[in-house]
């Protein structure tokens, strides 16, 4: 084996040149371990090498991913590609830690690469600012394992659908392991993915169910809560009298445009407790971000990511075995760490149509609304057919139009107790197949 | 009404300021007061290994605003220290790693540790060090936190004062309601009777819009009627479930009553930690310097010994009904939870003059109101002494032995980590390196498995002395430990002792940003005097990816 590595052989133990300050990580790597598989550690050059020569994507450069970057470099990682499309914003700061005030508005891919190339000499970062819809399978083949750091469940849906349908069973490299992190305030949770071998993002979807929407009549009607009436400002208010503006949640002057009318209202409805934060955090979606959580959940998945590659200890994620691991902090800290399951009937890697519970008395135009909040679908502009027609198309135009009347039609003219329907969104590349079950 | 004209708003007073721009995302969590904390906190770090889970726990708080720090380091750079720590880069090869102070010189005067609001000690340290350290820590109340990261595995500890209290816990909200639905005060009642007057005749409509919780005293009432008591069984309270179901009429204020009954039909109850806090010591033996705490805490006492209830915290969650409705129940609420407020302050007011408190220490308002709306769920640690093992005997575990024992049967548990940490501290104690190794350990200490030649002798002795750890406790516990699980144990702590030698001392970033990110986390709990934290022991298990914590 060291001969095949002959240009850069590392020497051991800090001796020669260049591996030096791989001291800590080479210690460990030529050392067999208590819980090393001795059929796949062999200590020392095979380790190293892998690290040399295997190629991580790093999707998000955000609160998860300037960690995950900086924790890659420090565990001897070579190659590393980084995908993000925003910029950094004034509020990045109090975790983002490669970013500085004078970086505000810059791509935060670019930024963050350049800082840890500069600080960890020899190992290669390429940015790519933009979004990850904009790359194809022949980019996502070149890497060993994919990292994400994201906020988004969409994009986490988009790539774990990629990486499945990327799967051949006839060629082992088209197999990318896929590690995912996500944090909220002082909660978290990391686990790693086998596409089409153990449970993917997919088949988790339900255990991480979409907050519940207010409904439309109690903002137009009977708002109660200060949230109520700054909904209210957002989603009907600026309907109606700045319709012709986009809302720019990130400008401050609509903002308090939103936050005098949510005002206003709360005025006149004896309703405390509208501020300004209250109003940027419900237009925004905003969730608490710290620095540490970010730190824990990010350290998780690269440690998962260094196992993998080096077999330096067992990593998480086999079939058969643990695959999740929950982690919560602001009572204690409390890890749950277990296997998630593999569900026969996912859209996405299953073979299965998935059961959708319905009341036949039900109009399409319910069902159609029902898609994007129940917890096994969170589709937002769902395309529906049945094996023979198209009930509704939200896009062309000339489909839409076709299909609208079907949406104040009564399900149990449309559709048959049993039958197999799909539903496609133009946020994902493939159709997502139930079985439709009358209550 | 939504075309009505809305009247011009008050010109706005509260657009954030570049700091609450920067700090938002964190601000949602602990508020300004959890921020004014940090701000004035100033943390020491002791790093004489390699120290990197020291550096990563400052630059989780550096980035939220902490405001003062000193490293306490006399290391100098090298070269290894560039492939593990993401802050120190070529340049600073050959410089120190921090100000240079050797550490026996600046504990010599006690006094030194006096600027700082919380000491963090990173592993390995030689022995007397950290025990003056822990003893001044312990002296001065400062809280102390001693880290370990080797390899795959990682622990804290946290010493903490004598009496830690918290009032902002953060519940989870749903466990915070306290509707007092089967206690219920005349304003409420009325209220409800007359929200539910005409029920049985009402207009479907309007039916739909009675708010829950005067449904649910609807009921409670009809079934007292029938009954001639309140609903406080189990089985009583599906009796009430069921009368609610069978008017449904499918309205959702209906089904959020019938969801609602078990969770809200309890008598208001005081839980036992509660009660802890409220007999304590320091609650019953005011003083005129006692800590605002405890004199807020003495107040609530004579409120439930007058009342046998906790005041109200006054908050009511959403649910369906007409906006004025709704707020006048919310004014009941709140009412209600201001006037057992006021009656705690008077309370507060006459211990601040029967214990001959000065002015200046006088006791804000709204510390006593934050104090009665979080009652049911304050939290006080009791910190306990780091523990540190004398080299070459062994431990003991106090009265914390029979927990610790029983600790050792339970699968989840770490605990056969812990003394695994323990036994590396002995061997740091008890070995000296022929010559010192290498500049990042000037003081003189080698860790198991420093050389090849010695890792298999080095794991062997860590065993051995975690081994007899573990018969220790057994022991002490008197309460013996059968086969299987005896042996299981053993061959399960060798497996740890084998791969914290193989480590040799090594820190793998991402389990020391890892610790780091841990360390942070419990650091701002501390600072912020919210949130619950570790008490006292966390163990990290990278190899299994998993965390736990104990008390020792």
């Amino acid at each position: 084996m060291a001969a095949v590595m002959a240009p850069n052989a590392p020497v051991m133990n800090g001796h020669g040149s260049g591996r030096a300050k791989w001291k800590h990580l080479d210690t460990l790597l030529s050392r067999p371990g208590a819980y090393t598989d001795p059929e796949a550690f062999v200590p020392g050059e095979v380790p190293i090498a892998s690290l040399d020569n295997a190629r991580i994507l790093v999707i998000g450069a955000g609160g998860l991913g300037c960690e995950i970057l900086k924790n890659l470099a420090l565990s001897g990682f070579k190659n590393i590609d980084v995908i993000d499309m925003d910029t950094i914003d004034v509020s990045n700061l109090n975790r983002q830690f490669l970013f500085r005030a004078k970086d505000v508005g810059n791509a935060k891919a670019t930024v963050a690469a350049e800082f840890v190339m500069k600080r960890v000499p020899g190992c290669q970062i390429t940015p790519y600012v933009g979004k990850i819809q904009d790359k194809d399978e022949d980019y996502y083949m070149q890497f060993n394992v994919v990292i994400c750091g994201l906020d988004s469940i969409e994009a986490r849906r988009w790539i774990n659908a990629t990486l499945v349908g990327m799967v051949d069973m006839d060629n082992p490299d088209s197999l990318k392991p896929l590690i995912d992190g996500g944090t909220e305030g002082f909660k978290g949770q990391s686990r790693v993915i086998l596409p089409t071998m153990t449970s993917c993002i997919e088949c988790q979807l339900d255990m991480h169910a979409p907050r519940a929407a207010v409904p439309l009549c109690t903002l137009a009607t009977i708002p109660r809560q200060p949230q109520h009436c700054i909904e209210w400002a957002h989603i009907i208010k600026w309907e109606e009298e700045r319709k012709d503006i986009v809302l720019d949640t990130d400008d401050p002057a609509h903002i308090t445009w939103l936050y005098e009318k949510a005002l206003g209202r709360a005025k006149e409805f004896n309703i405390e407790g509208v501020t300004y934060s209250m109003t940027q955090g419900v237009v925004k979606n905003i969730i608490p971000a710290i620095a540490s959580t970010n730190a824990i959940i990010a350290a998780s998945c690269c440690n998962e990511a260094f196992k993998l590659v080096t077999s330096a200890a067992p990593c998480i994620g086999m079939p058969g075995t643990n695959n999740y691991m929950q982690y919560t902090g602001d009572a204690g800290v409390y890890t749950f760490t277990f296997e998630a399951e593999r569900k026969e009937d996912c859209p996405v890697c299953g073979n299965l149509p998935k059961d959708l519970s319905i009341d036949p008395e039900q109009t399409l135009e319910a069902l159609v609304e029902s898609l994007a909040e129940r917890p096994e679908s969170q589709l937002k502009k769902p395309n529906v057919s049945t094996g023979q027609k198209s009930l509704y198309y939200s896009s062309p135009a000339s489909l839409e139009e076709q299909t609208r009347p079907n949406l104040k039609r009564k399900l149990k003219e449309l559709l048959d107790d049993g039958e197999e329907m799909a539903v496609t969104d133009p946020a994902f590349a493939i159709a997502f197949r139930y079985k439709v079950r009358f209550r | 009404m939504a075309n009505d004209r809305v009247p011009t708003p008050p010109p706005l007073h509260d657009l954030p300021t570049a700091k609450e721009k920067r700090y938002d995302r964190q601000l949602r969590l602990w508020g300004a007061s959890g921020q004014v904390a940090l701000e004035e906190a100033h943390i020491l770090l002791v790093n004489t290994g390699s120290g990197v889970t020291g550096i990563e726990a400052l630059k989780n708080l550096v980035l939220p605003g902490v405001g003062q720090f000193s490293i306490l380091d006399s290391a100098i750079v090298c070269e290894e220290d560039l492939g593990v720590n993401f802050f120190l880069e070529d340049e600073s090869l050959g410089k120190f790693r921090a100000e240079e102070t050797p550490l026996e010189s600046f504990l010599q005067k006690d006094d030194n540790l006096k600027p700082f609001t919380l000491l963090l000690v990173g592993a390995p340290i030689d022995y007397a060090s950290l025990r003056k350290i822990r003893d001044l820590a312990l002296a001065s109340q400062t809280p102390l936190f001693y880290t370990h990261c080797i390899g795959f595995f990682s622990h804290f500890s946290v010493q903490l004062p004598r009496a830690f209290p918290v009032v902002d816990t953060h519940p989870d909200p749903t466990a915070t309601q306290d509707l007092r639905l089967l206690k219920p005060w005349s304003e409420l009642q009325d209220f409800a009777k007359r929200m539910t007057d005409d029920l049985e005749t009402m207009a479907q409509h309007d039916l739909g819009h009675v708010p829950y919780v005067c449904l649910l005293l609807h009921y409670i009432d009809k079934y007292r009627t029938q009954h001639g008591k309140l609903p406080e069984s189990y089985k009583d309270k599906t009796a009430v479930r069921d009368m609610v179901r069978a008017e449904g009429k499918d309205e959702e204020n209906f089904e959020e009553a019938y969801a609602a009954v078990l969770k809200s039909l309890n008598p208001p109850t005081i839980p036992s930690a509660v009660r802890d806090v409220l007999s304590a010591p320091e609650t019953q033996s005011l003083t005129s310097v006692s800590s605002s705490f405890w004199l807020i805490a003495n107040a609530i006492q004579r409120f439930v010994t007058k009342y046998s209830v906790l005041p109200l915290p006054g908050a009511v969650p959403d649910m369906k009904a007409r906006s004025n409705d709704y707020i006048t129940l919310q004014q009941i609420y709140k009412s209600k939870a201001r006037a057992d407020c006021a009656e705690v302050t008077a309370s507060v007011r006459s211990l601040e003059k029967s214990t001959n408190r000065s002015a200046k220490l006088e006791i804000p308002v709204n510390e006593i109101e934050n104090f009665c709306k979080n009652a049911a769920h304050i939290h006080l640690v009791r910190g306990r002494p780091l523990q540190l093992i004398t080299p070459g005997e062994k431990p003991s575990f106090g009265d914390r032995a029979k927990a610790l024992r029983s600790e050792l049967t339970n699968p989840e548990s770490l605990m056969g980590l812990y003394l695994a940490f323990l036994a590396f501290d002995d061997f740091t104690a008890t070995h000296t390196p022929p010559v010192p190794a290498h500049p990042s350990s000037p003081t003189g200490v080698l860790v198991p498995g420093a050389s090849d030649s010695a890792l298999e002798a080095d794991a062997a002795k860590l065993t051995s002395t975690a081994h007899t750890y573990l018969d220790a406790l057994i022991n002490e516990s008197g309460n013996r430990l059968e086969d299987p699980e005896y042996s299981d144990l053993r061959a399960e702590i060798e497996k740890y002792c084998t791969e914290i030698a193989r480590a040799g001392g090594a820190e793998l970033h991402n389990m020391a940003s890892l610790t780091g990110g841990l360390v942070s986390q419990e650091i701002i709990k501390v600072i912020t005097g919210q949130y619950v934290g570790v008490d006292n022991v966390c163990l990290v298990e990278g190899v299994a990816s998993r965390m736990g914590t104990l008390k020792v």
